[in-house]
């Protein structure tokens, strides 16, 4: 059998260092605690309440995300217009901007005439719907992120035919390809679902951290923390790496078979 | 009928078209042959309304098709890459011009049968085109076209990447679609020997001109 170089097995190595502290890392926080006193913890009316909220909030961003992502994915991959490099930067922006800034500009935004004008008519401030306007803001910048690499790989050719065929573009984007791009849109829903599960900062500064109200679990994790109650913390905290592992395995398996 | 009328079309990419005017007759094969990279394809993308001209009309038949979306035109684009829909089997690749012209379901099944009967995919209706052999292929995207029930056939080097039986073949296919549906047609190809098989008129595409072979 031939013996594998030294190039693969620096790799080789590098990749278990990596994914050998991930593991250490859960492990010990898993240590920390015990099946008894989860399932104490989580009998929590409050951890309860936070964990419903946080899966409807997660579920509602991914496909307010995906609305957004398709078309602007499809905007930046398909066309050349003066400025797209500028444009691109703009969106990037909820990504590299810290987090708790993301939740200041939001509060900043409807203290405004115009954000005063959106609260007549729909409370954002410290409100549920404002915590998924706070995960909205970054989970949708990484879906177009993902959309538009998907249409990128998608050769327009396609499409152009269609045309020829009778289709208006519009048509040729809904029967050729999106059905080409549903990997795509699945992966990109399922990148949104992920951060806004881990989103935190914004959500604080912008929502509150309300019991029983806008409190979803890295809130949870935080206000568990801030009163000393690290079992249930940790609790928390590993029930949201379990709900992360169950939405990833579901995305590979599914991924698979679209 | 085709006609160019002064079309000229800089693409700022190495070559343009200059005031090109050429007609090819109602019901005729017409060959246009030129170097690769001399703007064939780009041609017939102006003609099936893929590209705008910068200047210039284009008429089938008394019709002027210059401004005319794609889907207008009644033009059948056999394209050099396939460009197949990558998630519809062959049967969707032909019911779908029939789908958009709002068909019905009865009407629809019969055509693709008969039009897969003709092109020799009956077998293949509910396979992926792009596990397909190069012949099937050119097959399945020429089907996809006449689908449509055109007025003209465009087609980019359909023979180019195929063996010789393949070849020879397809050109009887084509043939026969030209004589069986009345079509006007345009075949793009650097091969001489393409266009002396099937060509009832060979045109040659010469720094951005159209020129009678003859010249």
């Amino acid at each position: 059998m031939k013996r594998p170089s030294l190039f693969w097995i620096t790799l080789v190595f590098i990749a278990v260092l990596y994914l050998g502290f991930i593991v250490a890392m859960l492990a010990a926080t898993a240590a920390y605690t015990s099946l008894g006193e989860m399932w104490q913890a989580l009998q929590s009316r409050e951890i309860r309440y936070a964990t419903g909220l946080s899966l409807l909030t997660c579920t509602v961003t991914a496909l307010l995300s995906l609305i957004l992502a398709v078309p602007i994915g499809y905007l930046l991959a398909r066309s050349k217009f003066r400025g797209k490099a500028l444009v691109e930067a703009a969106l990037d922006i909820p990504i590299v901007l810290p987090p708790l800034v993301v939740g200041l500009c939001l509060l900043i935004l409807f203290q405004t005439s115009f954000g005063r004008m959106v609260e007549e008519h729909v409370a954002f401030t410290y409100t549920i719907a404002g915590v998924i306007l706070a995960q909205l803001v970054i989970g949708a910048a990484f879906a177009i992120r993902t959309m538009r690499g998907t249409f990128d790989h998608l050769s327009s050719r396609p499409e152009e035919v269609a045309m020829t065929l009778g289709c208006s573009r519009f048509q040729a984007v809904r029967f050729v390809t999106l059905p080409a791009a549903r990997r795509g849109m699945f992966a990109a829903a399922s990148v949104a679902w992920a951060r806004s599960l881990g989103e935190f900062g914004p959500i604080l500064v912008f929502a509150g951290a309300t019991r029983m109200k806008t409190e979803v679990l890295p809130t949870t994790v935080w206000l568990e923390l801030s009163v000393g109650n690290l079992e249930a913390a940790v609790a928390v905290g590993l029930l949201m790496v379990g709900m992360a592992m169950i939405v990833l395995v579901a995305v590979r398996l599914t991924g698979e078979s679209l | 009928m085709i006609r160019f009328e002064n079309i000229s079309l800089d693409t700022g990419s190495g070559f343009a078209l200059k005031d090109l005017s050429f007609t090819v007759p109602s019901g005729k094969y017409a060959v246009l042959m030129g170097r690769t990279g001399c703007g064939k394809t780009t041609l017939l993308e102006i003609l099936c309304g893929l590209r705008q001209p910068d200047s210039g009309s284009i008429f089938i038949g008394d019709r002027n098709i210059t401004k005319l979306p794609p889907g207008k035109r009644r033009i059948g684009y056999v394209p050099q890459d396939g460009a197949f829909f990558p998630t519809f089997t062959v049967a969707e690749h032909l019911a779908f011009a029939p789908r958009l012209q709002k068909k019905s379901a009865p009407e629809i099944a019969t055509r693709t049968a008969a039009l897969a009967e003709r092109l020799g995919l009956t077998h293949l209706l509910d396979r992926l085109p792009q596990n397909l052999s190069g012949g099937e292929k050119q097959r399945v995207v020429l089907g996809r076209a006449l689908a449509a029930d055109p007025e003209v056939l465009l087609l980019d080097e359909p023979l180019s990447a195929l063996d010789e039986e393949t070849r020879e073949d397809m050109a009887v296919l084509l043939q026969s679609a030209h004589h069986d549906h009345r079509l006007t047609v345009l075949h793009v190809t650097h091969l001489r020997s393409e266009a002396i098989r099937l060509g009832d008129l060979v045109l040659r595409l010469e720094k951005g001109r159209v020129l009678s072979a003859d010249d």
